[in-house]
């Protein structure tokens, strides 16, 4: 039995999602291997075969895999997969694009975003925004996994001295395109790696006062995210947003400001070790989860705390 | 142009669902249901499609209990102009939803297929790559802009580190992201109308296709809870505890 790990990377670098991948993948089997698909990516496969656990790392070196296009990424899955009885990817926007169509190809059923392993064939996942955890067992012989990354701790990068295998697995569907990508340039950490996240919400008001939060970010060298309200009303690009339909993050400290708490946000926290809640509605149901809360206005608050810490 | 919408009924966003007391599913009773609100951000884009004269005819399909109707015609009076129910009493999972769809798409032939992102129920976030594999067509997830020309579907994609742009060739399917559009409310003369729009029944069994469940619920379950925290007082207060007590800032 072997499991195969799909790495996530930007051709550059490996995406650290990929260690708490690979720990999962770990409870369920001790042969890993790690699939590098991409163009120019031999730094990455060299980085993929020192992670603790790896045991083989496949190499496809292409153009057709540069933007990780689901139509050729997957058919270049569905054809290694013979050999491998467990196939994971981190729930990422990434992982949700391309797993499902590997699962069908395959004529599985996927088991989406796993928080934790019982065996071989029986997972926990968290389903209605996590007011639920269900059980669930699979009879599909292939396993095909997303895994929520916040819930596995991350491979130690070094300890691993597996052999780099180089595949010609060329599939170009020909269908889909890719066009352009604006990304976030950004000095800070990722929202998912981050170690503190203090996000805003509407209570925020516009997205020149998210200036407000820069200011802690840089103290504490924190990532900032957002509720969807403030990304919908314009104050910071999509990839700020935190909850059910944004991402899952689960900081040591997370810092909610002018966000109210809707299960849909809560979804995406509620696993953060320390929650901070700064809101001036004493009844806001983001208190409920928060460990310490600050009944006040945040444009009192915020600069209080900046100057404080 | 002719455009397909599947949707799904699911419990309305703002129920906190819990699980039933011997644990085996969750508590449904007397919950409000609504359309997945993914499902309707699809309708929309539908409609404004058709409104802009690029689409003819907008079909929606659900499969589910015949108490789905109900959404159906929801998104008939939001504007589709015919609707089909693949009935099915017991819950399928995306696999099997896939496959129906395959089969309806098959019979409809749209040029276009759009679907949710993810069904708020279950999160899965599966079927429309699913269908998109089975049918061989190409997939644009997570959309926040769409616009058609030439035999091609052009999608900004909403992920995780911005936003992407893809192009790809029709028929295709199509997901949708929140900020894809604002979903109107159906007028009453419109849910009247809707009264009136076809609205075909098909037992699941009809298709004859294999749609056995490989995955089985054992249990439901609460989240661990998080302990009662404390209301803090001052700025001071919350400073020192962060340092003090929690030592998550030095
Ligand atoms: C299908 C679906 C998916 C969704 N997915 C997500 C998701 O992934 N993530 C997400 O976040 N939401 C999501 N939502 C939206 C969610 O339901 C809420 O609407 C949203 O989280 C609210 O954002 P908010 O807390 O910023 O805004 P509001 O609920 O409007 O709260 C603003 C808060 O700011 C406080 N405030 C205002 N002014 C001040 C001030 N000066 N000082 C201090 N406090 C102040 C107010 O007291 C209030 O509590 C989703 C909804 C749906 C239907
Ligand atoms: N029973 C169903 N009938 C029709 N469409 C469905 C059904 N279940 C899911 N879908 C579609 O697939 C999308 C994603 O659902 P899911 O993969 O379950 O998260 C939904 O937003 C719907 O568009």
């Amino acid at each position: 039995m072997t499991a195969l790990v799909i790495s996530e990377h930007n051709n550059e670098e490996l995406k650290s999602v990929t260690l708490n991948t690979i720990s999962a993948a770990k409870e369920l089997d001790n042969d890993i291997h790690v699939l590098v698909a991409g163009k120019e990516c031999a730094g990455v496969a060299e980085t993929s075969s020192k992670i603790d656990g790896v045991t083989k790392v496949l190499l496809v070196d292409s153009a057709e895999y540069e933007h990780f296009l689901a139509e050729n990424i997957s058919t270049l899955i569905s054809k290694i997969a013979d050999d491998y009885d467990f196939i994971l990817a981190p729930t990422t926007t990434s992982g949700k694009n391309f797993m499902p169509r590997v699962a069908a190809l395959l004529d599985v059923s996927q088991i989406s975003d796993i928080s934790a392993i019982e065996s071989t064939d029986t997972f926990q996942r968290p389903i209605y925004a996590g007011n639920c955890i269900a059980t669930v067992k699979t009879t599909d012989k292939k396993k095909v996994i997303t895994v929520r990354t916040t819930a596995f701790d991350a491979a130690p990068t070094e300890g691993g001295s597996a052999d780099i295998v180089s595949l010609e697995e060329v599939h170009n569907s020909g269908i889909s395109e890719f066009i352009k990508e604006e990304l976030a340039q950004s000095d800070r950490p990722e929202l998912t790696a981050a170690d503190v996240i203090i996000s805003g919400g509407r209570g925020m008001q516009n997205g020149d006062n998210f200036s407000l939060l820069e200011g802690i970010a840089d103290k504490l060298g924190a990532a900032i995210g957002a509720s969807r309200a403030a990304v919908d009303s314009g104050f910071v690009p999509n990839d700020y947003q935190v909850g059910q339909t944004g991402k899952i993050v689960a900081p040591n400290l997370y810092i909610a400001v002018g966000i109210s708490g809707a299960i849909q946000h809560l979804a995406g926290m509620k696993d953060s070790k320390v929650i901070v809640a700064i809101n001036k509605d004493e009844d806001a149901p983001i208190f409920q989860v928060a460990d310490y809360g600050l009944v006040g206005d945040l444009f009192d608050v915020v600069p209080e705390l900046e100057s404080k810490i | 142009m002719k455009i397909l919408i599947p949707i799904k009924r699911v419990v309305d966003y703002n129920v906190k669902v819990r699980p039933t007391s011997d644990e085996s599913g969750v508590d449904l009773n007397n919950v409000k249901m609504a359309i997945n609100p993914f499902c309707e951000i699809a309708v929309e884009e539908a409609v404004r499609l058709k409104e802009s004269g690029v689409a003819e005819e907008i079909v929606a399909v659900t499969i589910g209990s015949s108490a789905a109707q109900e959404q159906l015609r929801t998104s008939l009076a939001l504007g589709a102009d015919r609707a089909i129910l693949v009935e099915s009493e017991t819950e399928l999972e995306p696999l099997g939803i896939a496959k129906l769809l395959k089969a309806v798409v098959e019979k409809e032939s749209p040029d276009l297929v759009i679907l949710g992102k993810q069904a708020i129920d279950g999160d899965n976030n599966q079927t429309g790559q699913k269908l998109a594999a089975l049918l061989g067509y190409p997939q644009a997830t997570f959309a926040s802009e769409l616009s058609i020309s030439d035999g091609k579907a052009t999608v900004t994609r909403e992920v995780d580190g911005g936003l992407q742009t893809v192009s790809v060739n029709l028929p295709a399917i199509v997901t949708t992201d929140l900020r894809l559009n604002e979903p109107r409310y159906a007028s009453l003369p419109n849910i009247m109308k809707a009264k009136s729009k076809p609205l075909d029944v098909m037992p699941v069994a009809d298709f004859e296709i294999d749609i056995t469940p490989r995955i089985s619920t054992l249990k439901v379950s609460l989240p661990p809870e998080r302990e009662a925290g404390v209301i803090v007082e001052t700025v001071d207060e919350l400073v020192d505890k962060l340092k003090n007590e929690a030592k998550v800032i030095t």
